[in-house]
């Protein structure tokens, strides 16, 4: 992507800061190219903090206190568009969710309320183990946690699976990988969302 | 000595950012000097300014320790802990008028006013008063104008709480160039992040409010993880309920109510606010008050002391777990806990926080003026004094717009990095419709109504057209101050949409502008009478200074055109002198200082040295 000329000494540069002039430039509006990094969905998260402090450090509205009202503007984005990239990033699902919008995929909540069939029978068997729990029956405890080791294993092995789904599209860029991605996060979600709904009644029942 | 006076007198200079804690019960103002942060007393040589408000009857404002003398002489012109006022509308505060002196002008809107003699007053308006006291006191100290400045608030504060502390900023004249969280400010003037790398909680227990915030440091950055809090916990919960006692008993006693007596509240007030502070180093005591020749003594042990408040202590508990959840660090993982606050002198209070973070907290620094000094740190951050220093704070609330069916649509996550912002694309539901109403809110429950409203937001003159056709892209953005900006713009055209404010709990630009007019023209009046007694107080010096040299052996070694020179420059200042120019005065007196320049070099007698050593200005 070409970027603009400096907004002030109309000369070429490349980066958030004009390498002739060391003028703040409107950020791009791409928590990747804020970073300045690679759009990759492995990423080091120690480094990333690293970063993340680097950037604070240039970029935060209390170094442009005594600059122009354009630069701390641009100074006020692009230190928003950092903060926000760097919760995102951190995060592997976030982080994958951010990835399938930018390469142009629809990640909409659809499909999280309705359970994926092969989970059908388990998911129904842990209902009735919780609304036993909800009315008091503490036998139905043994049940409902064994249930939700099993779930939070599926989670893990998901995590896995996208795990080597992410090295792969970093490598070969297809979007047959972001599909699977995209059916692994909704699976993920579901489950995820089961734990912890699991987790919440187990403890309001104590 | 190369010059007789050592005064900058061109220092258009760079201009100096104060620190500001604006307290419930006391405010205090510092700055940065090369050495470190330092708090600025007043003329009075006190740190402390109570922030307590009275209007006399002649219409002046009484600031201050003198104003807590009237608090009991004209209880209806005075008030104090106006901070637990600030952004709240009528509804919030009811509770809080049951045990508070607070007369509520009856047309209060949705921004309260009070009753001071004759006048209503807005809390911004109050608040303002104490900031000038604040900014007259940095003024006389610094010898210079101040106009910039940082001012601290509750972490917990939300929009609305933090727009009325700027705009009480505004009303004094001055700038506020950041609102800074009150623990965050403290764990930078504690300078911790020289000691090492870690994880830091900050348990900030005042006077009316509690904060509690747990922060990351790394080489310099100071990573706020989580923050939590109530904005009506804090010492005056504890005074209260003393005072209720203290009433029960005397009602008993004497079989008199005073609950309705202003004075007789305010003195029994200080009473156990007088018992509270020494349960702090004494085992037990009095509660002593004496009324219209009737005396009432009452014994208080630390231990029934401790019975009492158990309660209000138990109530910081929960949102310190709270934030640690959020913060995603476990309590093992914190290494250091700092107090701040004049709460946390209290042992109960010491003893719980030692408990619930299994660490002996810091309690190195004054807990009353730790915040002040990180409001000046945080004042040189940002005049670029203090350069390795980094604050990244977060917004306490959720921010979210109400949709269909009074659901809140979160755009915002609570403990989000500020600043940060969310986009929202809008459009019309009628054909031809030209407005767009967004509210606002701020909380972390599912129904506005159960969220604290924030503003109502419209977007005006939109282009007509069929219903759903227009795309009008809002940013919310949550600045380094914690406060919203709403910007819109029209997605096809790309030009901007006008937007509309309508503040829930606040006051409206103009609002804010007419009473800065007010108060600045009397700010400026007095800040110019100041100048114009201190420039002639300088010239007193260096024309007595003069005088003495003339008198010197130097001043025979001087040539005949050196002493004419002195001679015309001394009188220059003498015809100046009565003027109400300031500027004039002060140039006089510098073509004067120029002009003995010579005559201070040459003056060796050791004895007449000493005379004029004793001049110099600082
Ligand atoms: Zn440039």
């Amino acid at each position: 992507m070409e970027q603009p000329p400096c907004w002030q000494c109309n000369k070429k540069y490349t980066g958030l800061f004009c390498a002739h002039c060391n003028a703040l430039q409107c950020p791009v509006d791409d928590y990747y190219s804020v970073f300045g990094m690679e759009r990759k969905l492995s990423l080091d998260v120690q480094a990333l903090q690293a970063k993340f402090y680097e950037l604070s450090r240039l970029l935060h509205p209390d170094r442009f206190t005594r600059r122009s009202p354009l630069e701390r503007q641009y100074s006020l984005e692009a230190s928003s568009l950092l903060n926000k990239g760097y919760r995102v990033l951190r995060n592997p699902v976030q982080r994958a969710e951010y990835v399938l919008k930018k390469e142009g995929f629809d990640i909409g909540e659809q499909g999280t309320k309705d359970v994926p069939p092969e989970l059908l029978e388990e998911v129904f068997e842990l209902n009735m183990a919780l609304e036993e729990l909800k009315m008091g029956d503490q036998q139905a405890r043994g049940a409902v946690e064994e249930a939700r080791q099993r779930f939070a294993a599926m989670r893990d092995e998901i995590d896995r699976e996208l795990e080597q789904l992410f090295q792969q599209w970093d490598e070969k860029h297809e979007r047959a990988t972001l599909q699977q991605i995209r059916g692994l996060l909704n699976r993920r979600r579901y489950i995820h969302n089961l734990v912890t709904e699991v987790e919440n009644v187990a403890t309001l029942s104590n | 000595m190369s010059q007789l006076f050592q005064i900058d007198f061109s220092s258009a200079k760079r201009k100096r950012i104060v620190g500001i804690d604006l307290g419930t019960t006391n405010s205090l103002v510092a700055f940065m000097d090369l050495t470190g942060p330092k708090v600025i007393p007043g003329p009075d040589g006190e740190r402390l300014v109570p922030s307590i408000v009275s209007l006399t009857p002649t219409g002046e404002f009484v600031v201050g320790h003198a104003a807590r003398k009237l608090l009991i002489d004209q209880p209806e012109r005075t008030v104090y802990s106006v901070k637990r006022l600030m952004g709240r509308g009528l509804e919030d505060v009811k509770e809080e008028l049951t045990l508070f002196p607070f007369r509520i002008a009856p047309d209060s809107g949705n921004v309260i006013k009070l009753q001071l003699g004759e006048r209503q007053l807005t809390p911004p308006e109050i608040s303002a008063q104490v900031l000038l006291q604040l900014k007259r006191n940095a003024e006389a100290f610094l010898g210079e104008e101040v106009t910039q400045a940082v001012i601290t608030v509750p972490a917990y504060f939300n929009d609305a709480q933090r727009q009325a502390t700027k705009d009480a900023g505004r009303i004094a004249g001055l700038e506020v160039l950041r609102l800074v969280n009150e623990p965050t400010a403290a764990s930078l003037a504690y300078g911790l992040d020289k000691r090492q790398n870690g994880v830091v909680a900050v348990y900030d227990f005042g006077g009316g409010t509690f904060d509690i915030s747990i922060l990351r440091l790394q080489d310099g950055i100071f990573e706020v993880l989580a923050t939590n809090g109530d904005t009506h916990l804090g010492g005056d919960d504890i005074d209260n309920l003393l005072l209720r006692i203290a009433l029960e008993d005397i009602a008993a006693e004497w079989g008199q109510d005073l609950s309705g007596h202003g004075e007789a509240v305010q003195r029994l007030r200080r009473a156990v606010i007088t018992a509270k502070e020494e349960l702090s180093y004494l085992p037990f005591t009095h509660i002593q008050f004496e009324w219209e020749g009737r005396s009432y003594r009452r014994e208080l042990t630390r231990e029934l002391f401790e019975k009492l408040i158990a309660g209000i202590v138990e109530r910081t508990l929960e949102p310190c777990r709270q934030c640690i959840a959020d913060s995603g660090v476990s309590v093992e993982q914190i290494d250091e806990v700092v107090l701040v606050g004049g709460s946390t002198r209290i042992p109960l209070v010491r003893r719980a926080v030692e408990n619930l973070f299994k660490a002996k907290p810091h309690t190195e620094l004054n807990p009353d003026e730790v915040v002040a000094l990180g409001a000046a740190v945080q004042a040189g951050i940002l005049a670029g004094e203090v350069e390795n220093k980094l604050l990244l704070d977060v917004t306490p609330l959720s921010l979210g717009i109400e949709t269909m069916g009074g659901v809140v649509s979160k755009l915002i996550h609570r403990n989000s990095t500020i600043p940060t912002s969310a986009t929202e694309l809008f459009t019309t539901a009628v054909d031809g419709q030209r407005n767009v109403l967004i509210h606002v809110v701020q909380g972390e429950r599912e129904l506005a109504k159960d969220c604290r409203s924030l503003a109502r937001f419209e977007l005006k003159d939109i282009e007509p057209m069929p219903a759903g056709a227009a795309r009008i892209e809002v940013k919310f953005l949550i600045d380094a101050n914690g406060i919203l900006n709403v910007s819109a713009r029209d997605q096809r055209t790309g030009k901007e949409q006008s937007v509309e404010v309508k503040p829930s709990y606040g006051l409206t630009e103009d609002q804010v502008e007419a009473m800065i007019v007010e108060s600045i023209e009397k700010a400026e009046q007095d800040f110019k009478e100041r100048q114009v007694r201190e420039a002639r107080l300088e010239a007193d010096t260096i024309l007595a200074a003069t005088e003495k040299a003339r008198a010197s052996d130097a001043w025979l070694d001087l040539s005949e055109q050196e002493r004419q020179q002195i001679t015309e420059a001394t009188n220059q200042l003498l015809l100046v002198y009565h003027s109400e120019d300031h500027h004039l005065i002060r140039q006089k007196i510098d073509e004067l200082n120029q002009a003995t320049l010579k005559l201070a070099e040459t003056m060796l007698n050791s004895a007449v040295r000493a005379a004029l050593k004793g001049t110099k200005l600082e």
